[in-house]
């Protein structure tokens, strides 16, 4: 067969296994170490997204073993202040920038573009870049962490304590770089996701027939795209003042401290939704698919991720509220903080009306779904405690504080999250994971996480502050220490087991069917793991539940190439078809681009002339990377 | 749940009065604090029975029996109606408690009234205290101890001298920030006599953990007393070994960095030491004042308080003694 022969075959004219063939050398990653730093397999790279994210989890887990070490007593002597500061602050821009950001957005490029139905994710060589950068940025934190050169002003990086007066060596201008990165990354991502959503969902699938997972992403990305700009303003402007001598932040030279703060919490607040909305997107899923009924209120749950979305760009103040600002700002913004709780109410009582509703069925996931209905709500009740002003003076920057936070992310976000691996592992491995480790799992991680936690909230109220190395044994503080300090021992064996879990069921765990739980979106349409082309003929939607309608029979459109990798552009609104679009083949200048960015960036902790030299190879990279190929766009 | 709900109680028994130390918003004895103790109270005894409703409602979703075949179309309507039901509750209560909030801003009230003005200086790590001349009476320098009025409206103004600080003796007030290039102020006031302990609460660098406060609250009479004293210069020295050690002190570089009243000393870089024997406690709260603690401190700085930024003098055995000696003596 010739090579015009071939452009005009078409998907529907084969044969399955044929099909399957075709497709598969159109679309798979070539084996070995070249393919593997070319692929822009959105699955191959989600997978290694998650599983670089997962390590940052562990290893910021150690962290927060080792600050437990150091305050189990009072005047502890095992961490200095030094180390110290430099381990609660890499905890923190670990958790936060390495972990639950990038984990997130992780499942979101693996899943997404299956949950809609596509080959692709939109942008395939942007999203092999921006997890190239990620790894950098994390890999910058970790190794300057190793060489006693870690970051020491805290995740938040207050000046002036992190500007050049009182932050000497090189050690703030690591952690303002390491936002660069990851920032970077968190953006590319975004904007990928909308895209996707956007414009590639399968035929069919109108507005209000995608995912509650999706949409979740989609508000996420929209968060990121709204939020994250005001980080990189604030940290490029850390680095001029620390750099070339500029004063945003001097206020002996007309600069404001509390601009800073602004800026930081306008993008750190959202922070908090960017992580915890997917997580509501996951715990939607694994409510309906495991009380066999769709999650009560759609249409509410949506608007509730809208509004809580639009909410989340109001409150930045409340974490201000002893910075001295003037009291009917304030007032607003407790207001504010108070009023997200309506949406977070709407969700949790959409979520239990369906269980009320439903026939529950306990399996893993739905354990860690239980687990963060009771933590998540008393997380969501602290903040509403946090929101009043008065009550805030009492208990800002202490331990309450603390217990409040690791109530909302852990509770909120990591409890969905470990639920959202059992339910996801057999689709991205192929393996299911232990049903009975699993709830082993789950017991360990929920008692020691409540008995690690829980006592914070007292000791906060009690006069213990944030970020202390120690106390004095006249404090009446000690015993709670303790015990918080062994129970974080049962939290992090229960991690630990599932890590193992993990690893072991990847290896040698039963084989999943490409459906395991009955599930009714699209990632359960194709195999356990999807092919490299995820769906060899593009299914139609013709409801919210596509798999419940017919599960043996599954509508699809074709028409699609097979000898170059093309996917389907839908209209916004209706999903209905308009193009046939090319995907991006495997490259490795994403890569190139990607090193190029990083020796530009990493080289400007110490000069500025780095950002006119640097620019010259990320330049000859990105004309690498755009360099026309000749294949004409089809507008058929 | 089966664990939450144990520690539950724990946290209602915490909250009530009186368990706690001398810092803690939870043994209040000041106006503020009491208030926002009512507040703290109120607001996590609503929440508290927020959750265990959820959790009835969940354990309750979870486990009933199901029966057979039930008309869908009622029962989804029924959903539908308790579930606006409880969004409109959950408005009702946030409505509640942000009333409550603002409710208790406004009895807090400002410092504007307050007859007396202490200014706070936050320092990397102490706290640098200023008492303003008023009339013919000289104002004073002093370090991380303040005397107040028992009863009497206190205006703590908020500076800092270097990064940003957060000056909380939770058993009187909440905190506020001390904020470079701006000042803030903060109502302080005690109803009962009493040493109420402090610290630092924003994060300020190496020995954040060491920077400790003590506010006593004692009668008008007694801090009358006090305030005079601290007006007056230092004394002379009798003991012969304190006047050895004022000269050493004189001698040393001490005197570059620190101001004794009355003598050439008048450095401005670490704490007055003007009547530093009189304190309750040196370094910010690190150890009580004695002779012996004064001399560890003096001999070695670095190890009891690693990274601040008094240097380790040379000194004599001798020398160490006698100045330890002077200041002890310094009431």
């Amino acid at each position: 067969m010739t090579r015009e022969d071939d452009s005009e075959l078409r998907d529907t004219a084969l044969e399955a296994t044929e099909l399957d063939r075709r497709l598969t050398a159109t679309w798979a990653t070539p084996p070995g170490l070249w393919g593997a730093l070319s692929t822009v397999d959105h699955k191959i790279i989600g997978r290694r997204y998650i599983t670089t994210a997962v390590v940052f989890l562990a290893l910021g887990g150690l962290l927060s073993l080792l600050m437990r070490l150091q305050l189990a007593q009072p005047e502890a002597r095992f961490i200095g202040p030094d180390r110290y500061n430099q381990i609660f602050s890499i905890h923190g821009t670990n958790m936060m920038f390495l972990f639950a950001v990038p984990v997130m957005q992780a499942m979101a490029v693996y899943l997404v573009p299956l949950m809609v139905g596509t080959r692709s994710i939109a942008f395939p060589r942007l999203n092999a870049f921006s997890y190239w950068m990620y790894l950098a940025g994390g890999l910058l934190l970790w190794i300057a962490f190793m060489l006693d050169a870690g970051p020491d002003v805290g995740w938040f990086a207050y000046v002036p304590l992190s500007g050049p007066e009182y932050a000497a060596g090189k050690r703030a201008d690591i952690w303002a770089q390491m936002i660069t990165f990851t920032e970077v990354s968190a953006l590319a991502v975004a904007v990928e996701i909308v895209v996707t959503v956007f414009k590639q969902r399968a035929p069919g699938m109108s507005l209000d027939r995608i995912p509650l997972f999706v949409w979740s992403m989609l508000v996420t990305s929209f968060l990121v795209i709204l939020a994250m700009p005001a980080i990189m303003i604030a940290s490029t402007a850390l680095i001029l003042d620390r750099l070339v001598e500029t004063h945003f932040f001097n206020p002996a030279e007309g600069g404001d401290v509390l601009l800073w703060q602004h800026l930081f919490w306008f993008f750190g607040h959202p922070e908090v939704y960017i992580i915890f909305l997917p997580a509501v997107g996951m715990v939607s899923t694994i409510v309906a698919t495991f009380t066999r009924r769709p999650v009560f209120g759609y249409l509410g749950m949506v608007m509730a991720l809208i509004s809580t979305g639009v909410l989340a760009l109001g409150l930045w103040v409340h974490h201000m509220f002893v910075a001295g600002l003037p009291r009917l700002g304030e007032s607003f913004f407790t207001a504010s903080s108070m009023a997200i709780a309506i949406p977070a109410g709407l969700q949790i009582f959409c979520w239990l009306a369906t269980i009320w509703a439903g026939r529950p069925i306990f399996k893993t996931p739905f354990l860690f779904v239980i687990g963060f209905m009771v933590i998540f709500v008393i997380g969501g009740l602290t903040g509403v405690m946090v929101a009043s002003v008065p009550f805030d003076t009492q208990v800002h920057d202490t331990y309450f504080v603390v217990a409040h936070f690791h109530y909302v992310l852990v509770g909120g976000a990591v409890f969905p999250l470990l639920g959202a691996i059992y339910y996801w592992f057999p689709k991205f491995t192929g393996r299911m994971m232990s049903e009975t480790l699993g709830r082993w799992v789950f017991g360990l991680i929920f008692a020691g996480f409540n008995l690690t936690f829980f006592p914070m909230h007292i000791l906060g109220l009690r006069g213990m502050p944030r970020r202390i190395y120690t106390y004095q044994p006249e404090m009446p503080w000690s015993g709670l220490n303790m015990l918080i300090s062994l129970s974080a021992i049962i939290l992090a064996v229960g991690f630990l087991l599932f890590f193992i879990d993990a690893i072991r069921s990847g290896r040698s765990g039963a084989p999943a069917p490409s459906n395991p739980w009955g599930a009714s979106t699209l990632e359960w349409a194709t195999s356990s793991p999807p092919p490299p082309y995820n769906f060899a003929r593009t299914p139609v939607v013709g409801s919210l539940e596509p798999l419940s309608d017919n599960p043996d029979m599954l509508p699809v459109a074709a028409g699609l190439r097979v000898d170059c990798r093309e996917l389907l552009v839908t209209s916004v609104v209706e999903a209905i078809p308009e193009a046939r679009e090319p995907s991006s083949g495997d490259s490795i200048w994403p890569l190139w681009a990607a090193l190029a960015t990083t020796a530009t960036l990493i080289w400007s902790i110490f000069t500025p002339w780095a950002v006119v030299w640097g620019s010259i190879p990320v330049a000859i990279a990105l004309i690498g990377w755009f360099w026309p190929k000749g294949t004409s766009e089809d507008d058929s | 749940m089966r664990t939450a709900r144990p520690l539950l109680l724990s946290v209602i028994i915490a909250v009530a009065p009186g368990c706690s130390g001398n810092q803690s918003a939870l043994n209040p004895h000041g106006a503020p604090a009491i208030h926002v103790e009512h507040l703290i109270i109120g607001t996590v005894a609503a929440c508290t029975a927020v959750w265990i409703l959820v959790m009835v409602i969940l354990g309750l979703a979870l486990l009933r029996r199901r029966r057979a075949a039930a008309d869908s179309a009622k029962s989804e309507a029924r959903l539908t109606m308790t579930v606006v039901a409880a969004v409109v509750a959950t408005g009702v209560i946030i409505a509640g408690l942000t009333i409550a909030s603002f409710y208790t801003t406004r009895s807090i009230g400002g410092p504007e009234s307050a007859a007396l003005t202490i200014t706070v200086r936050g320092q990397q790590w102490w706290w640098q205290i200023f008492y303003a001349s008023s009339g013919a009476t000289p104002g004073f320098q002093t370090a991380n101890e303040i005397h107040i009025p028992l009863g009497e409206d206190v205006n703590i103004r908020l500076e800092s001298a270097d990064v940003i600080h957060s000056f909380w003796v939770p058993s009187l007030a909440g905190k506020q920030d001390l904020v470079p290039g701006r000042s803030n102020s903060l109502l302080l006031r005690a109803e009962k006599p009493g040493v109420y302990r402090g610290q630092c609460a924003e994060f300020c660098g190496l020995q954040h953990s060491h920077m400790a406060i003590v506010v006593i609250a004692e009668a008008p009479v007694d801090y009358e007393r006090w305030a005079a004293a601290q007006r007056g210069d230092a004394m002379v020295p009798a003991d012969p070994d304190a006047a050895a050690g004022q000269a050493a002190f004189l001698a040393k570089p001490c005197a570059a960095c620190h101001t004794v009243r009355g003598t050439p000393a008048n450095g401005t870089t670490g704490p007055d030491l003007t009547h530093i024997g009189a304190r309750q406690t040196i370094g910010a709260g690190l150890l009580e004042t004695t002779r012996g603690s004064l001399a560890a401190w003096i001999a070695d700085p670095q190890t009891l308080k690693p990274g601040n930024n008094m240097p380790m003098v040379p000194l004599t055995s001798v020398e160490l003694q006698n100045i330890s000696a002077y200041m002890e003596s310094l009431k």
